[in-house]
Order: structure tokens, then sequence, then C-alpha cells
């Protein structure tokens, strides 16, 4: 039993010291019931597969909520007679929605050239699907409304024609709002009906979330941009309204180790500096007249939150402790 | 079964594509000898690149987890537990008090130190209501003929979104650069080989039929009789995995499992994601009718 070589020896004292102590310092092998702490589940592997994910989805997230909800303000612009507030969002809807979104989200694939295939089929139980679909259409009609948009503002045809152009502008106009709060909103959808636990264990917080920081941030910008009017800042308060209430919500509405990856490590970190920024900052910033100051702590709030969310499906899905927690609910 | 010789369901010849008949894994870990010829034989028959060699510490397994390119996983699980009616520890052979050697200088000797070493052959389920196969939006992955989830890797763009809406963390998207970067990769049941006819790769080299290929409902019968007989034979925590009272109604890769599931990874409520979408849709079109009000609101009465 006993030997004189030098690594049977170490053995021997480790086993003598397993015996008595309960415990090894040091790293080891994991052996369940043996001197080292195991691991939840299966060697602490992940259960379910976090995101893989990178930089352009949240940032696709904010664009998209911008174009949306900009083609949202444009059609209450144009309601209400405000020309040239309505001509900037509906540039910021198409450039935000037509290009840059899909841009963002070819780029995230893991075979960009292969992107069409979006459109081969039309799963109405699929939110990617959907996605693809609300985004094609935004498209289509955000370009066609601020074309039109734009002829009928320079006067370049002759009335008749002129007139026709200012109701396909209307119509492609209203279209766009449509399909733009779904685009605003259903990326919600999108990370709250998977297996990760803390998203879907937020799936009702996270639309409202998604659409009314599309909202502010679409108002915000337009605020950046010049447009310091009454309706925007009215906007404006209401959309850090709603994220302070949300706030408020994602403290007192936790889960304990299933979505722990919202209050704890960096990813916690992320979504409570985004959601200060868009939410008590946003406010206290607007009350003190300070709009400009304020739109930029939303917008930043606004993407900060994005990335936070897309860390904390990360965190969430690599922990197996989440996903056998969730489960209890 | 064992002693079947060419008679067992694993090396005949079937038309179950064919004839479009469910069919299914059944994997027994209580005879799973952990040789990994199933990983091997899988490896070589889809063309599995390899993902690096990495030396994980824990027991016998430096595979990891199921991905996208590993379609079958050999779990080595170490329990403090007896195995059935085993005996276990120093047998009696030694004696703390009286008896030979060092040992009974140790203080708190146990004569009775149960422990077991359980093998478990994991692979891509299958699911009766699969939450890849909903998730995806380029119509990649479909059902095929015998009942299994195929991913047809020519349509799949690599959007991820499969990814996370497996419940069991099977699919994952290729990392470069490995061959085939990109697109999204799992088990494919040997669907090549069963439309020949053939046995998947893994089950055809079995060497202890730990992992069945059949017929689905022979082979749920099969595992129920199994649980039975392991029960009488001591095997008190034997029990089969096939969730069908969640929402993923069962699956066609089904295991026999001794002790719990969460020891092996494996969820023991497993949902498909898409039970989530009702409300997460009803709070997205609350929010865009909202949206749209207080924005008319704000230009009405805010000018």
């Amino acid at each position: 039993m006993t030997s004189n070589s030098p690594p049977e020896k170490r053995l021997e004292e480790l086993r003598e010291q397993a015996w008595k102590d309960g415990v090894v310092p040091g790293k080891g092998v994991n052996v369940a019931g043996g001197p080292i702490p195991r691991k939840p589940g299966y060697y602490g592997q992940p259960v379910v597969k976090p995101p893989v994910w990178t930089w352009q989805v949240p940032l696709y997230f904010f664009m998209g909520g911008i174009a949306g909800m900009s083609a949202v303000i444009a059609s209450g612009a144009v309601i209400f007679h405000y020309v040239d507030l309505a001509r900037v969002a509906m540039w910021l809807a198409a450039i935000a929605g037509a290009i840059l979104s899909p841009i963002l989200l070819i780029m995230d694939l893991g075979r960009p050239r292969l992107f069409l295939n979006m459109l081969r089929v039309f799963k109405h139980r699929s939110a990617m699907s959907m996605g693809a679909w609300i985004l094609s259409l935004f498209g289509a009609c955000a370009v066609p409304g601020l074309i039109a948009l734009e002829l009928h503002a320079h006067q370049i045809f002759p009335a008749t024609l002129d007139q026709l152009l200012r109701v396909a502008a209307g119509i492609f106009i209203f279209g766009s709002a449509i399909f733009g709060t779904l685009l605003a909103t259903y990326t919600g959808v999108l990370i709250g009906a998977t297996a990760i636990p803390a998203w879907f264990l937020h799936r009702t917080l996270l639309p409202i979330h998604f659409g009314t920081a599309g909202l502010g941030s679409a108002a915000a910008v337009l605020e950046l941009l010049g447009h310091r009017t009454p309706a925007l800042n009215f906007l404006g308060f209401y959309a850090a309204g709603v994220e302070s209430a949300l706030l408020i919500w994602l403290s007192v509405d936790k889960h304990g180790a299933a979505d722990r990856a919202i209050h704890e490590h960096g990813s916690g970190w992320l979504i409570r500096i985004g959601e200060v920024l868009n939410g008590p900052l946003a406010i206290v910033l607007r009350v003190f007249g300070q709009v400009p100051l304020a739109a930029l702590s939303f917008l930043l709030g606004a993407l900060v939150s994005r990335v936070g969310w897309i860390a904390v499906g990360k965190v969430s899905g690599s922990d197996p402790e989440s996903v056998f927690a969730a489960e209890r609910y | 079964m064992i002693g079947e010789g060419i008679q067992s369901t694993n090396q005949r010849k079937h038309s179950y594509v064919r004839d479009r008949v469910e069919v299914g894994f059944f994997t027994d870990p209580s005879v799973c000898i952990g040789c990994k010829a199933c990983e091997v034989a899988c490896k070589e028959w889809n063309h599995v690149p390899d993902d690096g060699f990495i030396w994980s510490g824990n027991s016998y397994d430096n595979t990891g987890h199921l991905g996208a390119s590993t379609w079958r996983h050999v779990m080595f699980l170490e329990q403090d537990r007896p195995k059935g009616k085993q005996i276990t520890g120093l047998m009696g052979l030694l004696n703390p008090q009286s008896g030979p050697g060092r040992t009974g200088n140790l203080p708190d000797l146990r004569l009775e130190d149960p422990f077991r070493w359980v093998f478990l052959s994991d692979v891509c389920k299958h699911c009766e209501e699969a939450g890849c196969l909903e998730a995806c939006p380029t119509g990649s992955i479909v059902r095929t003929e015998v009942g299994s989830v195929l991913v047809q890797n020519d349509v799949c763009n690599g959007c991820g979104y499969c990814v996370v809406s497996c419940p069991f963390g099977v699919i994952d998207r290729r990392p470069e650069p490995l061959a085939d970067a990109g697109g999204a990769f799992k088990c494919t049941f040997c669907y090549d080989r069963q439309k020949s006819g053939l046995v998947p790769a893994c089950a055809k080299v079995c060497p202890t039929e730990s992992i069945v290929f059949g017929r689905l409902d022979d082979l749920r019968a099969r595992g129920a009789e199994r649980v039975q007989q392991l029960k009488q034979s001591g095997y008190n925590d034997a029990q089969l995995y096939d969730p069908t009272e969640t929402s993923v109604r069962g699956i066609h890769a089904f295991f026999l499992i001794l002790g719990e599931p969460e020891a092996y990874g494996l969820p023991p409520k497993p949902q498909v994601p898409t039970i989530y979408l009702k409300s997460a849709w009803a709070s997205a079109f609350a929010t865009a009718i909202a949206s749209i009000i207080v924005t008319l609101v704000a230009f009405a009465f805010f000018s």
C-alpha cells in the first residue's frame, strides 16, 4: 500500500488530509462526494446555451426602437401639421430603420450572405421571423413615405399630382407608424420568448421597456436635432416616467437565483445604470429645463440597458442554478 | 437487447423513413461503460470537426457539453451513492481495530463508502414540441418523416435564435475557424443513414446497446420495463427522463437516469419557449397602442 515514490507519497498525504478535514484546498479534480466541493448541475456546465449574439444586436434594438417610434412621431406631426418635424422624423426613421438596422442585423448573422433566407417563410410562432417581416415592411413604408413627403414639401409637381403625393405620403407614413410600433416592441418578445431564465421571467416587462425606450429615444434625437417643441418634451417626460416605474418593477419583481443576473454581476450594473439614466435622471434634468442633457441621458440609458439585457442573457444562460430555479415558477 | 445479436433493432435494416414510423433513442446508463464509441462514430460519420482538446478535470469527461461540434456527449458522474446492491468500501477485509496496515490510525473510518460511477450518453432530445424548430426564421429546421428534428445546413443563415430557444441547450452556432462555421448544428438523428435503412451511427456502434434505436412506442415500453427491472435489483432511484407532462410534450431521445435530472444537467421541467409568446405579444401590442395614443395626445395638447 505504501510506496516510496514522491507522487505516491503526495497522494497518501492528500488522502489523509481529506479524511481528516473533509476538504483539500487548491485546484483539483471535482469529484462529487470527494474532498472537493461539487458544483451545481453537471460540473457547473450551462443547462441552456447563452446567446451567441454580439454588439450588433443591442445596437440594433436601440436603432430599431428609434426608427420605429420616429415614424409614430412623424404621423403625429403630419396630423397636426408640423411638416418640418415630420420630415426630420421620417429621415430618422428611414436612415435608422431601413439602412442601419438591416446592416446591423446582417452583420450579426453567422452567414451574412444568406440573409434573404429570413424571408423564405412566415412563421407567426417565431418572433425572429415576425421581426424580419416587420423590419422589411417598415422599410417598405418608411422609404416611399419619406420620398413622397419630401416631393410634396418641395412642391415639385403640379397641383393634381401633388394632391396624390400627399395622400400617398399619408398612407405610407401611417403604415410605417403601425409597423414602427411593432419594430420597437417586438424585440422584447424576441428575447422574452426564449429558454433564458432572466429573459422569459420578464417577458411582460421587456416589450414595455424596449418600446417606451424607443419612443423616448426618438423624441430625444429629434430634440437634439433642434426641434425643441412642447410635444416632444411631453413625450420625454412620459418615457422617462414609464422607465422609472419599470425600474421599481424590476427591483420588486425579483425571482431569486432564477433572475439574479439582473441584480448581480456586471450585467446587473448595466441594467441599473441604464435604467437610472433613462428614468429618474432624465426626469430630474427635464424638470430643471436641461432638455439637451435630459435627451442625452435618456439616449445613453436606452443604449446601456439594451447592452445590459443581452449581457443578462449571457450570464443567466451560463448559470445552471438559474435554470433549475426558474423551473419552479 | 443484449444477446439478441443480429435480431436487435440496433443491427437490423429498416424502412422507418419510407413507412413514416416515429423512431427514437433510448439511452440506458445502467449498461453504459463510458467507452465514448458513440462520440467517435458520430464525429466520423457526420464529418463533425474537432473543437479543441481541453483537459476539463471533470472525471473522464473532456467533451464538456453538447454543442455545434459535439452531437453525442458521454457524461461521467461520480456520486456518493451505491449502485444497485453493490458492496462498497473495504468490504470487511481490514478491521480498523485489530487488522493489519496503517488504516487503523485513521479517524472516522467508514467501512461502507458508497460510490458509483454513472455514464450517460447525452444527445439532442428531438422534442415533440421543439423550441429550435419553432424559433427558426428561415425554415431551415424541419421535422422529418420519422419525427426527428433536422437542421438543413444549406438554408441556415446563422441568426442564432434557435440557440436561445432550446430548453436543453443542445443546438449551437459553430464558431470560426471550424469547417462550415456560422451555421447552427446539432444531432441529425443520422437522417441520411436512416433514409438508406441504416441505424444511426452511435446506436450501431454502441457495444453494450446502452443506446438503443427503434420505434418510439417499442422503446418507451422497453424503458418502462427496464426501470422495473432495475428497481427490483436495488436501483431505487432509477427513473425515465421523458418530459411528457410539460409543454415539450415528450422527447424522441429519452433516457433512463439514476437519481435526479439536475445532476445530469437536464432541466427537470423543460418548457418550449413558444408558451411565453402570448403574454409577451400582449405586452408589445399594449405598448404599441399606448405609444400611438400618447404621441397623439402630446401633439394635440402640447403645442
